[in-house]
């Protein structure tokens, strides 16, 4: 190339860059436009549609009992929480009164899934700082939850277990076994995390204060899940709108107003405590009883609209139902908690360093095929 | 002498975390019982599965080649993304009536997303799930299969 025709960058030359689509610190083909000064990142532009499957759409050829295995390529990190909303959409809609035990098992799995993934989500957010380590303790752990799945739903990560008005089978004899062992397991394991990590004083330089995020500009936002809790927006569906078995169990909605990356982090760290005190109270409870009520073979939905909220590990997933009477939906749509939370992060990381963006994305941990569906 | 202070207190913090740290990553070091990793492909041979791993969908037959499926087509109907094709066909029997009958169920391995659904419906409990995993072949067409055994035929008693 010629010698002259190369420009040397001014020190207050802004230049443009492409974050991703194929950046392992983006988790996933989220494709980001950095518009930088030196190492400063001025403008974040968030691109997507790599990953569009056009799951809504396909909903509208799908019967109910169908569009569930969808729903688990979402947000495939919480897909029985996922799978629950549709099938309380569907419950609720029909009037429909599942049993206690199913409110109970639906429960203790959406907490070990809540807990899976922020383990998950742990081990990635050491890895983009660039703590190797967290990475093989955090999937050891997880390991043994994905165990209880197989063993009870079948399935390691896209579990397909609820269907409208209960269960695709009931619990497996061990269930509660494994469970209790596992929470005896992780109260010992948990704060080895915060020796790991926690209390790291180059993760503390990186995250403390940065990607500051005010509760008004949260709830402007529409941020939810731990992000939004962080910065002291009381969002937590389990405390506002309980379903499932939360009216029958004890526990506190997670709040820091800091708002700032680490307390991103520490609102998923305590919330794996405050999940295991749910599984806690109810795993010895689950009371006798069937793990499904019989519905028609063909489910109708009556005419109208249904949305029904959920909290997903990441925040609240909504999904909401019209029905034209048929036996699949008019249209459904889904509310995926990331692709709001992706919202912020231009205002997060405006005056940062590129390095300090990639906390912040860590911190609000992104699961792109939610954003795109 | 302040900034000094801090200085050296900034060190004894990191190293300390750095302690903290290694003891957690020493103390598995030192005990190798407590680690967690299988070498898989060397122990294929005593690896089990979980009975309700859903490895791929395998229709029941018993000891005499025979199969519960009635060829009535639920499970066609079911399956969201179309894996599953029914193919059947028409017989005579000895008192002259005519029957339809099941001459192949057609799996796509490749297209089947493990919801379990068809399984679920199947109102005569023709199929089950089977706890393999290695599905990886060279061609793609070897992931289409036909899960009625040759030469298998209705179970008796079994009917619509
Ligand atoms: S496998 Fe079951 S559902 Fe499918 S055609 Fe046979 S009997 Fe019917
Ligand atoms: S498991 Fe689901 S996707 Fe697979 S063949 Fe059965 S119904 Fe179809």
């Amino acid at each position: 190339m010629d010698a002259e025709k190369i420009q040397p960058l001014t020190e207050e030359q802004e230049f443009s860059i492409n974050m991703g689509p194929q950046h392992p610190s983006t988790h996933g083909v989220l494709r980001l436009m950095l518009k930088l000064q030196g190492e400063m990142v001025r403008e974040v532009k968030p691109q997507l549609g790599y990953i569009h499957r056009g799951i809504e759409k396909m909903c509208e050829k799908l019967t109910y009992p169908q569009t569930i295995h969808l729903t688990d390529r979402l947000d495939y990190l919480s897909a029985h929480i996922l799978n629950e909303s549709v099938c309380l959409a569907v419950e609720n809609a029909l009037e429909v009164e599942v049993p206690d035990r199913v409110k109970y098992v639906r429960t203790i799995i959406d907490e070990l899934n809540r807990i899976a993934s922020h383990q998950l989500w742990w081990c990635a957010f050491g890895m983009d700082l660039g703590a190797l380590t967290t990475f093989f303790y955090g999937l050891r752990d997880r390991e043994k939850i994905l165990d209880i799945f197989e063993e009870t739903c079948g399935a390691r990560l896209l579990l397909s277990y609820n269907v409208p008005g209960g269960l695709m089978f009931d619990i497996h004899p061990n269930f509660q076994k494994r469970t209790k062992d596992f929470i005896k397991y992780f109260r010992k394991k948990l704060p080895e995390y915060d020796a790991l990590l926690t209390g790291n004083p180059i993760m503390q330089e990186r995250t403390k204060g940065i990607g500051y995020f005010s509760k008004e500009d949260a709830i402007n936002f529409g941020l939810s899940g731990p992000p939004g809790r962080a910065s002291g927006f009381s969002c937590d569906v389990r405390v506002h709108q309980p379903y499932s078995a939360y009216p029958f169990a004890k526990f506190k909605e997670i709040l820091y107003t800091e708002g700032d990356t680490f307390h991103r982090y520490k609102v998923r760290i305590d919330e794996m405590w405050e999940s295991m005190n749910i599984i806690e109270q109810l795993i010895d409870n689950i009371p006798e009883g069937d793990f499904a009520v019989k519905m028609k073979p063909v489910i109708k939905l009556p005419e109208g609209e249904y949305y029904q909220r959920v909290e997903a590990a990441r925040g609240e997933f909504g999904v909401y139902i019209v029905s034209d009477g048929n036996k699949n939906p008019y249209r459904m749509k889904f509310r995926s908690p990331n692709f709001c939370n992706l919202a912020p992060l231009h205002k997060m990381s405006v005056g940062y360093k590129i390095a300090d963006l990639v906390a912040i994305s860590g911190s609000l941990d992104f699961v792109v095929p939610d954003m795109d569906r | 002498m302040k900034s000094i202070i801090n200085y050296l207190a900034e060190i004894f913090r990191g190293v300390s975390a750095l302690i903290k740290g290694m003891k957690v990553t020493g103390y598995y070091f030192i005990h190798p019982g407590e680690i967690v990793t299988q070498q898989y492909p060397e122990n294929r041979k005593k690896l089990v599965m979980f009975e309700r791993f859903k490895g791929e969908v395998v229709m029941i037959h018993n000891e005499n080649n025979e199969h519960h499926c009635t060829a009535c087509g639920i499970c066609e109907m079911n399956c969201p993304n179309g894996s599953i094709e029914i193919i059947s066909k028409t017989v005579t029997s000895e008192d002259g009536k005519k029957k339809k009958v099941l001459a192949h169920h057609i799996y796509h391995l490749g297209m089947c997303t493990f919801c379990n659904l068809c399984v679920k419906t199947c109102p005569s409990n023709a199929l089950k799930m089977d706890q393999t995993f290695e599905h990886a072949v060279f061609d793609r067409t070897k992931l289409t299969k036909v899960l009625n055994r040759p030469g298998s035929v209705l179970m008796k008693g079994v009917d619509k």
